[in-house]
């Protein structure tokens, strides 16, 4: 009997994650069905913007710093063994414009903004503000969702590319000022090995995928909320890690189509 | 419609992002060395390109004056077919030497031009006649045995 219990259970969780799987690219169809209005009225995006944009770029742009400095010292001290610590500059360049402005700007994005979307719009569903709208005729996904969508996708690459540029003046401090490394084989070499359309371009292509996944979970995960407290803060967990582990996969299926080893 | 202090905060960020861009694209990208200026294209033939790539720099007495813009197998002659664009500020006598060679010990491959001393200059299209492949390690590891052995 703990045998049939077992597989029924593995049975309903299989069908239940499909459902939710439906659920969820017909939410995302009706989001961007529903778009015209966060750009007709592009107050609400604006709004949306300055709380998932603006309110992230500190820990954006501190954390880009302090990447950029370990890059600088780790990539340093790496390359002093092969005696080319002129290269440091494009280590510390490629290694961020190419993986981690992208990836950790998305996943400092998605526990910053994405978890306070889940929850706000889990809290909304909660407190039957979104069944009201429904009752006043406003259609929530089009005044509610669709905003904070675009906004998270518009911020998204702005953010990368701040962590990025964060990033290089942090590699630049610790390896020219401090350590010493030469000012001009640092800029030349960085200028030399990054190109913009191969890298800086598919950094910024690959961070707009990555805002556009991160909001798409945050806003879904928050609809579908249980409209209770425990639901609405598995919903946040929910967020944080399936955004993350969605960023990172999709992070090495980009890199593969885009770099290819060429 | 108001104008509110939210909307300056945006106004901010997007400039704050923008700008990021641009610091990338000029700084540390090589946005600024692409050629802007007017171009004409040259060709050469090489036999052995080795790990040449396009956008390689073009340099004559070390200063840039071009790019590499495509790399082809000419199937007529089996040799590999290199067109490049090259500032138009700069002509080049029709015997100038195309070497390929290499900046520092592992740094990247890029065409050097030698000019010679002919009064006709290369026009739009026209091709270097002199060339001199990459070096190749296992060839000048081979040669260096092989002759090693004749000495004996």
């Amino acid at each position: 009997m703990a045998i049939v219990s077992s597989l029924r259970g593995i049975g309903k969780r299989v069908v239940n994650a499909v459902w939710r799987l439906g659920y969820g690219s017909r939410f995302f169809l009706m989001t961007l069905f529903y778009s015209g209005m966060s750009f007709r009225r592009f107050r609400l995006t604006v709004r949306e913007l300055f709380f998932s944009g603006v309110m992230s770029l500190i820990i954006i742009l501190v954390a880009g710093m302090f990447v950029g400095m370990v890059l600088g010292l780790q990539g340093y001290e790496t390359l002093k063994r092969y005696g080319s610590e002129s290269a440091l500059g494009s280590l510390v360049a490629l290694s961020l414009v190419r993986e981690l402005g992208p990836v950790l700007a998305a996943l400092l994005f998605a526990s910053r903004a994405g978890s306070a979307m889940t929850a706000e719009i889990g809290l909304m569903k909660a407190t039957e503000q979104i069944a009201a709208m429904e009752l006043m005729a406003v259609n929530p996904i089009a005044r509610v969702v669709a905003p904070r969508f675009w906004a998270g996708v518009i911020s998204m690459p702005l953010l990368a590319a701040m962590f990025s540029a964060m990033g290089v003046f942090g590699g630049y401090v610790v390896g020219v000022v401090n350590i010493g490394v030469d000012e001009g084989s640092f800029w030349s070499q960085m200028q030399a090995a990054v190109d913009f359309r191969d890298d800086i371009l598919n950094g910024v292509l690959k961070s707009v995928v990555f805002g556009l996944v991160v909001t798409a979970i945050a806003l879904f995960e928050g609809y579908d909320a249980p409209p209770t407290a425990e639901g609405v803060s598995g919903a946040t967990t929910r967020t944080v890690v399936q955004s993350s582990l969605a960023i990172l996969m999709l992070d090495f299926i980009l890199t593969a189509l885009m770099f290819r080893g060429e | 419609m108001e104008r509110t202090t939210l909307d300056l905060w945006v106004g901010i960020f997007v400039v704050a992002g923008i700008a990021a861009l641009v610091v990338l694209a000029l700084k540390v990208g090589n946005l600024s060395t692409y050629n802007i200026s007017e171009t004409y294209q040259l060709q050469a033939h090489f036999t052995n390109v080795g790990g040449l790539k396009p956008t390689a720099s073009v340099r004559s007495a070390g200063v840039l004056v071009g790019r590499v813009t495509s790399i082809m197998l000419d199937t007529e002659r089996y040799e590999a077919k290199v067109t490049m664009s090259i500032d138009k500020r700069y002509q080049f006598p029709a015997d100038t030497f195309a070497n390929i060679l290499t900046s520092g010990l592992l740094g990247e491959q890029y065409i050097g031009l030698l000019p010679g001393g002919e009064d006709e200059m290369l026009a739009d299209g026209g091709e270097f006649k002199k060339t001199q492949s990459a070096v190749v390690l296992e060839d000048l590891i081979g040669k260096f045995f092989t002759s090693s052995v004749d000495a004996k």
